[in-house]
């Protein structure tokens, strides 16, 4: 039922997979369990350019380079200038109760089971993947796309962008005293 | 490269992406460091995007991946927000625990 790639004569393609894969969710959890924040972000960062290697393997170049410019660029220097902001590198975390953490086991692994069995049994439903060749991701035709059809939409994330600035301006501005 | 999809089949990208949502689902529940819980949405965020293009792909269809786009700006400008919140949240309370945070809890 499961596809598995027979190792001892995968391709170069799946080998490089397993390996992002691989890569991918283990940095992922050791972002998670490190107690130092900062090794945390840069535990991240590694796991966003493993998930853009990812979309150049699916041959998504758009996406990965803007991947790599928003996620690993941008939002990974927020974090880290945040937590170096608030003196945040040190590893004197307290946990979460006992019964919290076991619950939270518990359940990562229930949600895992849930979801992968759903998702084996719409198995059928998705079917084989067939290629026609046709050329459906450069960033020729995702601009016609988005500029076309998705023109309002893409006129909003603007107006969404310029309220988050506006927002976060207000949010971290330093409030005066009152005398 | 046309035929990715044939050598590694949608399902290994649906597992793996099922797996970073989990990890992030986890990530959340197990952590008091409201920057590391914020960490764990992105990972969320991203395993979705990963499915996105994946089906993109399986489908042959840009419109996923437009999708991905959107959903990128819609990141940046939450992580943006939420850094500013936690920011102001530190300034008041010293600390970002969000066991902290219960003000609002009569």
């Amino acid at each position: 039922m499961i596809h598995i790639p027979d190792f001892a004569h995968a391709s170069t393609v799946q080998i490089v997979f397993c390996f992002l894969a691989f890569i991918t969710v283990i940095t992922a959890f050791l972002a998670i369990f490190s107690r130092n924040p900062i090794h945390s972000a840069l535990y991240l960062v590694i796991c966003f350019f493993t998930i853009a290697g990812h979309y150049l393997l699916l041959n998504a170049q758009f996406l990965a380079i803007v991947h790599i410019i928003v996620y690993s660029g941008a939002i990974m220097i927020l974090f880290l200038f945040t937590i170096m902001l608030m003196n945040l590198n040190k590893e004197n975390e307290v946990h979460k109760p006992r019964i919290t953490r076991l619950g939270a086991i518990v359940s990562f692994f229930l949600i895992c089971v849930v979801l992968i069995l759903v998702f084996i049994n719409s198995k059928p439903i998705a079917g084989e993947y067939i290629t026609t060749g046709e050329d459906y991701q450069s960033i020729k035709v995702l601009g016609r796309v988005l500029l076309n059809e998705y023109m309002v939409p893409f006129e909003f994330a603007s107006i969404l962008l310029l309220v988050a600035m506006i927002g976060v301006v207000l949010l971290s501005k330093k409030e005066k005293t009152e005398k | 490269m046309t035929n990715i999809l044939n050598e590694i089949g949608i399902e290994n990208y649906i597992f793996l992406s099922v797996i970073l949502f989990c990890i992030g689902v986890f990530g959340v529940l197990y952590r008091r460091n409201a920057i590391i819980v914020f960490m764990s949405i992105e990972i969320m965020l991203n395993a979705v995007n990963l499915l996105f293009v994946a089906f993109s792909t399986y489908h042959q269809d840009a419109q996923g991946q437009v999708f991905v786009f959107f959903s990128m700006a819609v990141a940046a400008a939450e992580v943006a927000v939420g850094l500013a919140i936690l920011v102001s949240i530190f300034r008041n309370l010293g600390s970002i625990d969000i066991n902290n945070l219960k003000n609002l809890k009569g």
